[in-house]
Formats: structure tokens, sequence, C-alpha cells
């Protein structure tokens, strides 16, 4: 990712234009974060952070600049400080203004709405400073992580300027050219581009070195700003409580430095330009100069717009793009000013949403500014519309589309581009397949695995290819929303020309297919280019391969006449010592099949880059990637491709979801999405308030995995282990009569039960190997060795291939087996949950998730009455992303009612479903005893009154409840309507079971005020923090629950203080239920916690370690490292039960023994603690020596505490 | 009274060096063992094998997580992506050669031609005034002959030898058909100096769980026997020096490998259970040892009752075996 080398190491030397005041350039092909980043850290003294996606990465740049002592303009190191929410951020950013100094921040979306009230302040106070988003989405319907402009659109009234970058050289630019502006205008600055699209491409930049930075920074301004800091030298008030009299006068006070502040910004600019050779205006025309049809618009789409313009109007059509850039203040003047005087009709395009409005703000404001500046008669016709909504693409033939409907005489207006909306009918027509790049430009498209390094590859070649002062580069790339065998799509541009072109590429030149299977995933032809070149990693020879493609590949192949070159790049790859990383060995073979240079040069610089990348792992790595490259080309191969289709050879197409039996919605809709086809549906086919059908997950047939378990049936010992660990639910188990077995297909296996009191019955155990990751903890999770073969277990991994036909019929016959009737099962012990159906199934978590078991159990346990409030992070990422999700229903069609509000408050969003059901209960049973006489006394009082904390209790309100229902609909005249009332609250009269889940960055941190609160609420719900200790989703930042000593990022030196206490500040208020656990330590203290605390009638909060990949271990041995983390003492198992205390007992329990080994046994397994011994072995050994001291300590106290 | 001794061309005050051992893995630990008196240091081994791996490991847990999800492009801060290699190792060297007089030791195990060649220069560069090549090769490929077991040893005596200025020591396997011929062997490839033997790990099992155990149980004095044999054996026979290890635990066993033919006498076992200190406690007892028993020097003492001095040379060959059967039913 970064850069200090990037930005080093590429240099070129490229005169400048004539008459600048600094003759040599340099360049990095660097993505925009990196870009903005690089000039922010520069000049200023403190950054104040908080992850948020897409922003994450300027602040993680910053952080880690910081612990490599790069210093900024001012010579010094500026001050990283990571927050516990961007509210906190901005109160620091607030602070550090005030008391005088250079501050900035880096957020997006969510974030930025939290920064609201202190940029209101901040303005109000004219405080010059940057805040740089990358702009995103805001969470409505549904959460989305890609970019338009809500967030920023949602900020526009707080008083900040708002300057738009377009791309990764704006993005540089404007870091600069806004912050010299805040410190001139003293008008804070909003510098903003596209999330994604501009702060995740990769493209060649134009570096500004500290000269430029010092040059345009006006030093006097940064005294004036030190000279109007608190001070207790020359002190004032600030922030005073004004009355009636004057707060209207002194808001209009600051007028001025707003009516100045777009002529410093383009003064600024064109500074710049003298400086630079790079000339900005604030509004910027490009197009025909007699333009009569203009669209206005900001950010990346702008690139696309202005391309397309460009190319319209060489072929003479009147077409115009105005590139708003300074969007606060708004300078009426200069807008206007910047279209051609032929202008006739303008179309005004929002990156935003703003229902029930007029129209969206832009259009708004450009309406106003012709209405003030124009008389009627020779104003332009405004249209509005919206476009590039999530991220949504906007490419030329959108941009086109929108020019053709302003030569209508009544173009529609508050139009959609890019969706089809038949209910609304506000969507424009547009030709997907319109191109204007130009021929000169190389389009590759690459298809990979997360895991196979297909992206680090081209981050690298694209590299590469931009060190050549002739090409411009560009790189983009897509994920899929899974963080188990995800997908990956680059996208990869270069040419001898700027490119432009902001949208996914259309139609390339070369696609690289990396893994064979996604020749049935997905169209991978469907961008290719006629004549275009198709790398095939796959295991077929040149002569084989043909037979082996799908027919709809092959009919793609021959009619866009596509050139086939094959290569087994897995096979090379292990041969070589690479494992599953094909990237070597398939950058080399498109370094070799494109011709992008000779091939002795390719290598060469492939090996550089390989040394560039991978030396400071050490010359091992380097030597096996080095031997990758060196064995690539001997397996190269180019197939001879058939001039026309031969019936017999081709291979039927593979299915990835087995619809059978699934609901229209699935088929019509979740269904596309999985194929790729989710662009394709109308807005009538979606739903209208974000809700979705739960348990989608079970559809969709993955197969991520190349190795699963299989179970040994004759060494069993049905203990259930492998179930309760599996991250994915992907083994089940069932009691079976034998006489239900007689119709069992070949190779169905079944053991007797190993269990009295249940004659003629059989213990099956079935593997759902569509589903499974392939992460093995099943197998590290069984207690058999099997007397034969100490290597053979109960359940063993095995390699998939051939196994799923078989697997599939078993399956389908395990479906047709009743359910365990859960009054028979054994709740209280861990054999017993295994007959219990899991209501989250199949998620899209990681491979060995230590997350996923806990929410599992807890959904067999009590889904069919659980309500979850989820914190934003990786569960409500693998629990809610499109297009499957795995929360889902048993047999009886209940299971987990799943929402996410925030990450911010979730604990309240809980507490508030808490209410409700409690409301509805209370008035369920008001309403019952009105009733009293006409539904039975019976009735009504054992409804009311009968205890609902065991499952069998549960069971008995049920019957009731379905009783009551039945008597409710006999009721007639005024009672009927009582009756309809206590029906549409009956449901509620099973105790509702209320989870609150989330993982530590909520709890902890942004969320830890909120959790707090709600704990001394005295409210029955149940707090779950899946603790993985660290920010996981967005990457492993840390967070007040990373253990001293480990390295995370922000923490790259190791975190220097111990991990918070959460348990005990709860115990602290003595009416919660506080557990502490460990699955893969002591599973059944886990289950009983679980359930304890669900039938605890106050507030329960469970703490549970999660191993995670963020840790840096081998997940396959994720329940070792629990079982580590307890036996070293550094994760002492508890319970404390309020409950105990009321009859006399200690409620303090201390479930876990005396620590047995060294808290090293378990920190030498995970990289986050190596990670600091490699760098700095002293500093390394004095933490873990004082995180010894603590773990001594804690347990000391927790003794006492047991005592 | 004369102590001194020569051990690979290194002057000794006195025969007893630190082996190879946990303790000489930080400065504190070496600065403990020169003052309690050791005469010369070996450092722990830096295993070619374990960078290799913790490489490999490293790479494939972050290539693993990189650039799979678009929140999370990866999991470490880059730096992370460390430099596993001998760094910390050859610091160590450094430091400890600036913060000790005694002569420290390098002790290296390598698994490739580059490895061994690499490490050893660097090592010499940091400033170690000798080698101990620590050959570790347990043939379980059983097709392996016995042939091609020596000539890896020799081939990477030859190899390190030819790349480094050094004396350089062999840490000797006991486990060859013909130990004497092997180490004429190794002496010509170019060891100056061999340690008799190797302690190598050996499994156990837990049969409870099922699990095999790999640990190292400290040595305990009856095993000086075979070392002792095999310095008596090829005492002022090899152009090198001779060091003993393994057993050392009183002063008593100093003074028999000192008479079998050892230049120097390595512990560590009695280091580790008894800490650093205990060289000294081993010095005072030799003095008092050879004081009350008329010896003036360690030269006077060494090989004093080797195979080629001994009153009784047959006892080393046969009939050893069998007096040692006899004795044993005797008392019965």
């Amino acid at each position: 990712m970064l850069s200090k080398k990037a930005i080093f190491m590429n240099q070129q030397e490229k005169a400048d234009g004539p008459g600048l005041s600094v003759s040599k350039t340099r360049t990095a092909t660097i993505d925009g974060n990196e870009a903005c980043a690089d000039v922010a850290f520069r000049i200023n003294e403190i950054c104040s952070i908080f992850p948020i996606t897409p922003a994450t990465s300027m602040a993680e740049l910053a952080d880690q600049w910081a612990g490599e002592g790069r210093t900024n303009v001012w010579g010094t190191i500026p001050d990283v400080v990571e927050m516990q929410s961007e509210l906190g951020a901005a109160g620091t950013l607030h602070g550090g203004l005030q008391a005088g100094s250079l501050v900035t921040s880096f957020t997006s979306s969510q974030g930025l709405l939290l920064m609201i009230p202190n940029m209101f302040k901040v303005a109000g106070e004219l405080l010059p400073c940057v805040i740089h988003v990358a702009s995103r989405a805001l969470s409505t319907n549904a959460l989305t992580i890609f970019g338009d402009h809500q967030d920023v659109m949602a900020v526009r009234q707080t008083g900040f300027a708002m300057m738009a970058s377009a791309n990764v050289q704006e993005a540089h630019d404007f870091a600069l050219i806004t912050q010299a502006a805040s410190l001139e205008s003293r008008i804070p600055f909003l510098h903003f581009f596209d999330g994604f699209r501009t702060s995740h491409e990769i493209a060649k930049v134009t570096m500004l070195d500290d000269g430029h930075l010092r040059a345009m920074l006006d030093e006097e301004l940064i005294f004036a700003h030190r000279a109007r800091a608190m001070s207790p030298d020359r002190p004032n008030m600030r922030g005073t409580v004004q009355n009636p009299d004057v707060f209207f006068q002194t808001r209009e006070a600051a007028n001025p430095y707003f009516d100045r502040c777009p002529g410093i910004v383009q003064r600024t600019m064109d500074r710049f330009a003298e400086l630079t050779g790079r000339r900005y205006n604030a509004y910027e025309y490009s197009g025909h100069p007699a333009a009569e049809r203009v669209i206005v618009l900001m950010g990346s789409g702008a690139e696309a717009a202005r391309e397309t313009a460009e190319f319209l109007a060489e072929q003479g059509e009147k077409v115009g793009v105005v590139q708003v850039r300074l969007y606060r203040p708004f300078d009426v003047g200069a807008f206007i000013d910047a279209f051609p005087k032929t202008t006739k009709a303008v179309a005004v395009l929002d990156r935003t949403k703003e229902p029930g409005s007029l129209g969206e703000p832009l259009y708004l404001d450009v309406v106003a500014a012709f209405a003030e500046r124009r008389s009627a008669a020779s104003r332009p016709s405004i249209i509005g519309g919206r476009f590039g909504i999530g991220g949504k693409e906007f490419h030329p033939g959108m941009v086109r589309a929108i020019f053709d409907e302003l030569r209508k005489p009544d173009p529609k207006n508050h139009f959609t581009i890019g969706i089809h909306d038949d209910q609304g009918d506000t969507h424009l027509d547009f030709d997907a397949h319109f191109a204007v790049e130009p021929d000169s430009t190389h389009a590759a498209i690459f298809y990979g695995l997360g895991a196979d390094g297909t992206v680090g590859a081209n981050k690298n070649t694209i590299k590469i290819i931009g060190d050549d002062p002739e090409f411009f580069v560009q790189a983009y790339f897509l994920y899929d929303s899974k963080k188990s065998g995800s997908q990956t799509v680059s996208h990869l541009r270069f040419g001898p020309t700027p490119i432009r072109s902001t949208y996914l590429i259309r139609s390339a030149k070369f696609i690289g297919c990396h893994v064979f299977g996604f020749l049935n995933k997905m169209d991978v032809l469907a961008r290719a280019a006629h004549r275009a070149t198709l790398l095939l990693n796959c295991q077929y020879g040149p002569e084989e391969v043909w037979s082996h493609l799908p027919r709809h590949v092959q009919e793609k192949m021959i009619s866009k006449r596509i050139t086939l070159y094959v290569i087994d790049a897995t096979r090379v790859a292990k041969e070589t010592g690479m494992r599953s990383h094909t990237n070597t060995v398939l950058q080399t073979c498109y370094f070799a099949i494109s011709g992008l240079m000779p091939r002795e040069q390719a290598i060469a610089k492939i090996k550089h880059s390989i040394q560039a990348t991978y030396g400071k792992k050490g010359q091992e790595v380097v030597r096996r990637n080095f031997d990758a490259v060196d064995k690539t080309l001997a397996n190269l191969h180019r197939v001879v491709v058939p001039e026309k289709l031969d019936e017999l050879s081709s291979t039927p197409p593979v299915a990835w979801m087995n619809l059978e039996g699934a609901p229209d919605f699935i088929k019509n809709v979740t269904a596309r999405i999985i194929a790729g086809e989710g662009e394709a549906l109308p807005t009538s086919a979606l739903p209208v308030d974000g809700g979705f059908p739960s348990g989608s997950a079970q559809w969709e047939k993955r197969n991520v995995a190349d190795t699963v378990p299989v179970w040994n049936a004759k060494d069993c010992i049905q203990c259930g282990n492998c179930s309760y660990v599996c991250p994915h639910s992907c083994i089940r188990t069932r009691l079976v009569h034998d006489s239900l077995l007689d119709d069992a297909p070949a190779g169905f296996e079944s053991i007797a039960i190993d269990a009295k009191g249940f004659p003629e019955t059989r213990y099956t155990l079935q593997i759902y190997m569509e589903d499974c990751t392939g992460c093995g903890l099943c197998v590290d999770a069984c207690p058999v060795r099997t007397k034969e073969k100490a290597s053979v277990r109960a359940i063993n991994m095995v390699e998939k291939d051939g196994l799923e036909i078989d697997n599939r019929r078993h399956l389908a016959f395990f479906e047709t087996l009743p359910v365990n009737d859960r009054s028979f099962v054994d709740f209280g012990t861990v054999r017993g949950v295994q007959f219990l159906e899991p209501t989250f199934e199949f998620s899209g978590a990681c491979a060995g998730c230590g997350e996923t078991p806990y929410l599992k159990l807890a959904s067999q346990l009590f889904g069919d009455r659980m309500i979850v409030a989820n914190a934003s992070g990786c569960s409500s990422v693998y629990g809610g992303s499109l297009p499957t999700t795995p929360w889902s229903v048993n047999h009886e069609g209940r299971g987990p009612a799943w929402a996410t509000s925030l990450f911010e408050d979730n604990a309240e969003f809980g507490l508030g479903m808490r209410l409700s059901a409690d409301r509805q209960m209370q008035l369920a049973h008001q309403l019952l005893s009105k009733l009293r006489l006409d539904l039975g006394e019976d009735l009504v009082d054992e409804l009311i009154h009968s205890p609902q904390r065991l499952e069998s209790d549960i069971r008995r309100q049920r019957d009731r409840v379905a009783a009551l229902k039945a008597k409710l609909t006999t009721l007639k005249g005024k009672k009927a309507i009582e009756a309809r009332r206590l029906l549409s609250v009956a449901d509620s009269l099973v105790r509702r079971s209320v989870w609150i889940i989330g993982g530590d960055g909520w709890a902890y941190d942004i969320g830890s005020a909120g959790v707090d609160h709600v704990l001394a609420s005295g409210r029955d719900v149940n707090l779950m923090v899946l603790d993985n200790e660290v920010y996981a989703n967005t990457g492993g930042q840390s967070s007040k629950a990373t253990p001293l000593g480990a390295v995370a990022k922000f923490a790259s030196a190791g975190k220097r203080s111990g991990k918070k206490d959460l348990a005990l500040q709860a115990i602290a208020y003595g009416n919660v239920y506080v557990a502490r656990i460990a699955m893969g330590a002591n599973p059944q203290q886990t289950l009983t916690a679980v359930r304890e605390a669900e039938a605890y009638p106050g507030p329960s909060l469970i703490i549970a370690y999660s191993h995670c990949i963020a840790h840096g271990i081998d997940m396959e041995h994720g329940m070792e490292q629990q079982r580590l983390a307890v036996h070293s003492g550094y994760w002492p198992l508890i319970r404390y039960n309020p409950e105990l205390a009321e009859v006399g007992d200690n409620p303090f329990i201390l479930d876990s023994a005396r620590p047995s080994v060294s808290l090293n046994a378990f920190c030498e397994n995970e990289l986050r603690y190596r990670a600091l011994r490699y760098t700095q072995p002293e500093e390394a050994a004095r933490l873990l020596e004082k995180a010894q001291q603590q773990v001594t300590r804690h347990w000391a106290l927790y003794e006492r505490m047991a005592q | 009274m004369n102590l001194s001794t020569r051990y690979l061309g290194l002057d000794l005050k006195h025969p007893i060096v630190a082996s190879s051992s946990p303790q000489s893995r930080t400065l504190d630990g070496i600065r403990r063992l020169a003052d309690s008196g050791a005469a010369a240091i070996t450092l722990f081994s830096l295993f070619e094998e374990q960078i290799r791996a913790e490489q490999e490991t490293i790479d494939f847990l972050i290539g693993r997580t990189t650039y799979s999800h678009a929140e999370s492009l990866s999991y470490f801060p880059p730096a992370a992506e460390y430099s596993v290699g001998p760094g910390e190792y050859l610091e160590l060297i450094y430091q400890a050669t600036q913060a000790v007089e005694v002569p420290i030791i390098g002790s290296l195990n390598g698994i490739t031609e580059h490895g061994w060649i690499d490490y050893a220069k660097d090592m010499v560069d940091a400033g170690a005034r000798a080698l101990e090549l620590n050959i570790f090769f347990l043939p379980v490929d059983i097709t392996t002959t016995s042939q091609e077991v020596e000539e890896q040893y020799v081939r990477v005596v030859e190899t390190v030898s030819s790349a480094v200025s050094v004396p350089i020591t062999v840490k000797l396997s006991p486990y060859f058909s013909s130990t004497g011929h092997m180490a004429q062997r190794l002496v010509a490839a170019g060891a100056q100096g061999l340690v008799l033997f190797n302690r190598f790990y050996q499994p156990d099992f837990d049969v409870e769980a099922r699990v095999v155990q790999s640990r190292l149980d400290l040595s305990q004095p009856s095993e000086i026997r075979l070392p002792l044999l095999w310095i008596s054996v090829l005492f002022d026979r090899l152009q090198c020096s001779l060091a003993a290890t393994t057993g050392v635990h009183s002063s008593l066993e100093v003074v028999k490998y000192l008479m079998a033919g050892a230049d120097a006498v390595m512990t560590t076992s009695s280091l580790l259970k008894h800490g650093e200190g205990h060289i000294a406690t081993l010095l005072t007892d030799l003095q008092e040892w050879m004081s009350s028993h008329g010896f003036e020097s360690v030269e006077q003492m060494k090989g004093s009752m080797s195979l080629k001095n001994c009153a009784e040379p047959e006892a080393f060959v046969r009939s050893n075996y069998l007096k040692v059967l006899q004795s044993y039913s005797g008392h019965r």
C-alpha cells in the first residue's frame, strides 16, 4: 500500500512547463486516499482519526508515516490520535484548532454525520482546517460502503466550504489548495472525493514536494491562527451563551468571510497553477465552445462526463460539461460565467437523494443561480437527475443519454440514470455499449480469488507500467461481499493519453480468468472485446481444455474470435512453493502474452518488483517468487480455438445455486443478484423499506472449499463438538428412528445412538459440503483418535472433488427426516445442543471465524423467539450482506428477527426493541384481563402468570397462545374489536429474547456509553460482545479491547495500554449478569453462560473470546488458541450471576483453573504479538513481561473475588 | 595453578565454556555467563529452517488475507511485514562482543547451502570469534545411505570453512557407524574442532492424548560415558581441538573430560539447573580437586586417561562390555 516507497522509488524526471519554480517532478502510482493523505499529513500537526470505509486507509497511512518518523513540512512528526468515534475525532479536531494547531481528520459517511455538531462549531468559530472525506452513501434502507454524495450533502449547511476532487491527481492537489484557502479565508473546508471510485483507484500522480507545500502555505497565516488561539497569556471566552438580543447579529457578522472565500479559492488555484502548471477553476467548463446542451455535476462522474462531451464535441455535437469543484460557498457569478453563452438546456446531476424535496441540492442551487443572475428569457431550461447512488456505474452511454434527453422539447425532469425505475418511470434509457475510450488505451480485466494474490499482482503490474514515462495508468478493483472464498475483479487501463474513464472497463483486450470455476459462475467474456485474449488458469492442457469449457463460453469465444492461452498456474505455484498464490505465475503470463515490453525486460521488471514487494518478508519468499517466474513460460500454452462449435465437445455448466423449493423472491431476485444480474433488476422487484427474506444463504452453493470434512461414523462418539464449533453451521446431526432410514440413499451413514432410553434410534451426521469453507475447526475439535491410527479422527478433511453428487443426495434425504423435538433435547449439554436446528447458517464470514459459532449457538437455543440488534462490523457484514444472508428460520418458519441501526447506537437500538416487546406484552396482558371471561379464566391466568424460563415453559406458552388465537377468532360484536387488538400483540405473550450483538469496536469504543447506559437500565436484554480485540471489519485497527503488546493498525509499535476489563465495569453495577466465555477452552461453560444470561430477567453481558484472522493465526487452530488464552490466565472464564447474591451466595464464579502455561505460550502462536519481536525485540520482551504481570495481578484479583 | 587451555585457536583462561543454551538468548544472560567466569560462550543456535518457516508463515498469514474484502484490504500494519531474518541474532553477537571480553562463538544450524554460507559470513561479520556447526540431519527416509549422510556433513563443513576465515567446530552426532573415521573426514574437510556430542530432540508420547511430544530433558552425569569414550579415543589422533559436552554437573565430570583429552568442557544443563553462577562453583571445585590431587595445570591432565595414555586401553574396547556385565551380575 504505501508509498513512501512508491513515492521515492518511482521517481521520474520530467520537464515541467515553462516558468515554473520547481524544475523536476516526481510521479507515483498510488490511489486517491494515499494521494490525499500524503499532502494532508505533511501540512498538519495533528490528525485525529477513526476508521471508516472507504476513508480508513488515509488514517492508516498517517499513523504509519508517523510511526516511521516521517515529518511534516514544519519539521515535526504529526501527532496521530485514534479516537473512540468520529464524534471524538471531531471534538479533538475542534479543541486542537482552538488551541492553535493545524489539525485534520479523515472520514466518510456515518462518520461525517457524527462530526456534524462540531462542524457547526468549527465553522461558527472560523477555525481554519480541512476534513478529507472519501464520500459514501448513508445508511438508509440499507447500508452500503460505496460512493455517492449523500454524506457530504448532509453537512452542506454546517458552514464548511466544500471542494470536490474528481480524480486521484485532484485529490492530491486539492488537499493542498483547500488548506491554503482555509488558512487565508478562515473558513474550514470539507475536501471530498468519491469513495472507492477515486479513493481506491490507482493512477499515476505528479507529486507535490515539500517545496510546493511551503510555497502555497503562507506562514504568516499560521502565525495569525496561533495568535488567535486559546492562551492563558491572552485569555478570552469562546462559546458563550447568547440571547435573542444579539445571537442573530453574531450569526450574520461573519458573512464577509464567506463572501470572500470563493475569490480566495480561485486565487489559490491560480497560484497553484503558476507553481505546478496544473490549472484548476472552481467551475470548469469543457466541451464544444458553442455548446447548447450542458451537464453540471461534481466528483468523479465529471471525468466520464467530460471525456464523453469532448468526444461528442469533436464529432460536432454542441455539448459540454460544467464541473463544479467549489460547492460551498457557492459562487453564483463564477458559476454562471463558466457556461457558454449559447447554452440552451442544462441537466444538473446530483449523486445524492433527498426524498420529498423539490429536487436534489445541486439542482436547486443551479436553478436558483440562474434565477438570480439571468432573466427568465435568457435562462436555459434546467432539469435535474440522480446518478451513481451507492457506487452505481456512470459511463459514457449514460452521459450521452442525458445529452440526448436535453435535445427533447420536453425533457424528463427529476430523472434517474443507471437504473430501470419501472414504478416511477424516472429513468432514462441508455446504450450500455457506447464507448469513447481511445483505441490507444489498453484495457485488461482479471478475475481472481481474494486469497490467490491477483489484486496484489495487478497493483504491482500497474506500478511497473506506471514507471514508464510514456504511459498513463489506472487500476480499480472490485471485491464481493463475502469474507471467505471471495472473488475479485481487477480493471487495468494504460495508454499514452490521460485516462479519465471513471467507470469499469466495458471492452477489454485482455481477460485473465484465474479460477476455472468462474467460467460457470459468471460471464467472464461479457466485457471481452472482439479478438481479445483470454488467459485461463486451469488443470487442462492445450489439447483437452476445449471440451471442458461450458457451452456458453465456447459460443462466445468463437463469436468474439477470442485467442486462448492456458496455464496450470495452480500446479506451477505449488511446485515452486507458492502454495495457493498463483499471482506471480499469472502476472508473468500477462506480460508475456500482452507483449507490453520485450519478455526479458518484462521478467526483469517483474523480478525487480518482487524484490521490492517481498524483500522485507525475507529472501526465501523472494526466491520462491523468482522460481515461479522462471518456471512459468514453459507451462504457458496457446490453444487452437475451433472455427465452429462441435455438438459433443462441451461440459454442462455446474449449478452454484440450488433453487429447488425456493420462494419466488429468491428465484426472481436473489438468484439474479447471485448470478451477477442485479444491475438489471427494476425498482419494482426490490423491497421499499429494506426488508429482505431470512435464510437466503441456503440457496447459494458457493463451493469455496477444496477440502471438506467427512464423517468417520465407525469411530464417532457423538459428542457434538464438531457441530458445536462449526462457524458455518455445515455439520448437522439428527436422531432418527430406524424405520425412517429404509429409504436412505446408498452411502447414507448412521450409527446406533450412544445413549440409553432410545430404542431403535440411530444417530446421523451430515456435512453441507457445498457450504463448507474448509476451515478444519471441526477436525481440531474432535476428541477421537482412532485406535488403529492416531492421525485419523471421527471427522477428517478430504479432497472434495467428486464427493458433491453423493453429498447432495444424502442431504436431500437428510432434510426429509423429522427435526428432533426440542422437548426431548437436553439443552444443558454440548452433546444435546447438536440436535437443535441452527437458525444462523452458511454465513459469508471468514473460514474458521471465531465469532459465528457463538451466534449459531444462540440461534439454536433461542432462535425461534430471538430479536437481534446488530452493531455495524464484521457481524453485520457476514450477517446481512446481499446477495444472501445467514439468519434463517426453523422448520416451523420461526427464526431470529434481525436488524441493524448504526455502529454507535446498537445497545440503545436493542433496548428499544426490549421496551417495545415489553410494551406489547403489557398491552396483551391488559386485553387478556379485559376478555378474561370470554377467553376462559384458566387460560388467561396461565398466559399471564406462567413462568417462561425453560424451553418446556416456552413450549407450553406457545400452545396457550395458539389456543388463544383460535378463541379470539370466534369472538363477535364489540368483543371482536378487542380480539383484533389482542391478536395483533398475541405473539408477544411468548417472551421475546432480545440480543444486542456486536464487536469490541462497538462495545468498548464507539458504543461504550450506550452499552453502559443500557446495562444500567435494568431491562431484560442480552448483550453479546464478539470480542476479537480489534476492528476487524475495517482491517484490524486497534480498539480498547486490543491487548497490551499486540500489534494492530494504529498501534503498529504494539499496544502500550492494557485491555479494558469490560466485565468488571459491568459487574460494578451489581444487577448485571456478566460472563466471559471462550468456546474453544470450555464449551460447556459457554453453553451454561449463554443460557443463564438469557434466563436472567435483567441485563446480561457476555464477552466472547473470538479468535480472528486479524490475530495472524492459522485459523484451523483457533479453538486451540482460545484454550491457551484461558490456560495462560489471559482470558479467565467467569460468570457473575446477581441471582446468587440474592440467596446469599457469592455471585462471582471463576470457571477456569489457575494459569497452567505462561502468557507467552499463548502469544507466540499469533502474528499480532510476534510482529513486534521482529522489529523491536527488546520492546516486545518488555511488553510481554508487563503483560504477564498484568495477567498475574488480574488473576489474583479474580481469585479474591471468587473466594 | 595454570588452568589455561587452547580451543579452536583461542586462548582460554580455563576450559569451562558455556554451551549453546537459552541463557545466551539475551545480552543480560550473556553478561551473567561472562560475569560468573565462563571462559567462552557459545551462543544458542540460529536455525535457518526456523527462519524459513517463519518467513513462509508470515507470507501465508498476511498473503491469505490481503486484498480479499473491500473494507479490509489488509489486517496488519505494513510494519508487521517485518524482515524475518538473522538480524536479531547478529545484533546479539555484535552486542555481546562489545559487552563481554570472553570469546563469543556463533552456533549455526543450516538447511541449504546458501543458508550455511550466508549466515556463517554474517556471524563472522558481526564479531563471532569462531563458529559451531550444529548439523542436524535425521535420515527418516530409510533409503538414504550412511555414505550420503556422511557426505552431507562433509559438504557442509567444506562449504562453511571455505566461506569464512574463523575457526569452525562441528557439534558431532554420536550416531555414525565409524565415529572416528567420520571425525577424521570432518577435520580433513576443514573443521578445526569437534564437540562431542550433540543431543538431539527425541520425541516422547502422551498416551492419554495420543500425541507426540517434543522435548529435551536436561542431561544427567551418567550420560558422559559416550563422549568420554570417544574423546579418549580421538585424543591426540586428530589435528583439531576437542570439546566435551553433555552431563557436566560437577567438577568431577570436568576432570574426567579433561583426562579423556578435551580441550574445553561445555555445560548447559547444570547452568540451567543451578544458574549461571554455577560456573564459578565448577571452577573452584576443579581447582580444589587439582590442588588436592597435585595437578599443576590443565595441560597436565589433558588426555592423561585417553586411550593412548591410560593404564588399561583394552577397557575401551570389547572387554569393557564384558566387564560391565560381570560387575552388574556381581551386584545382584
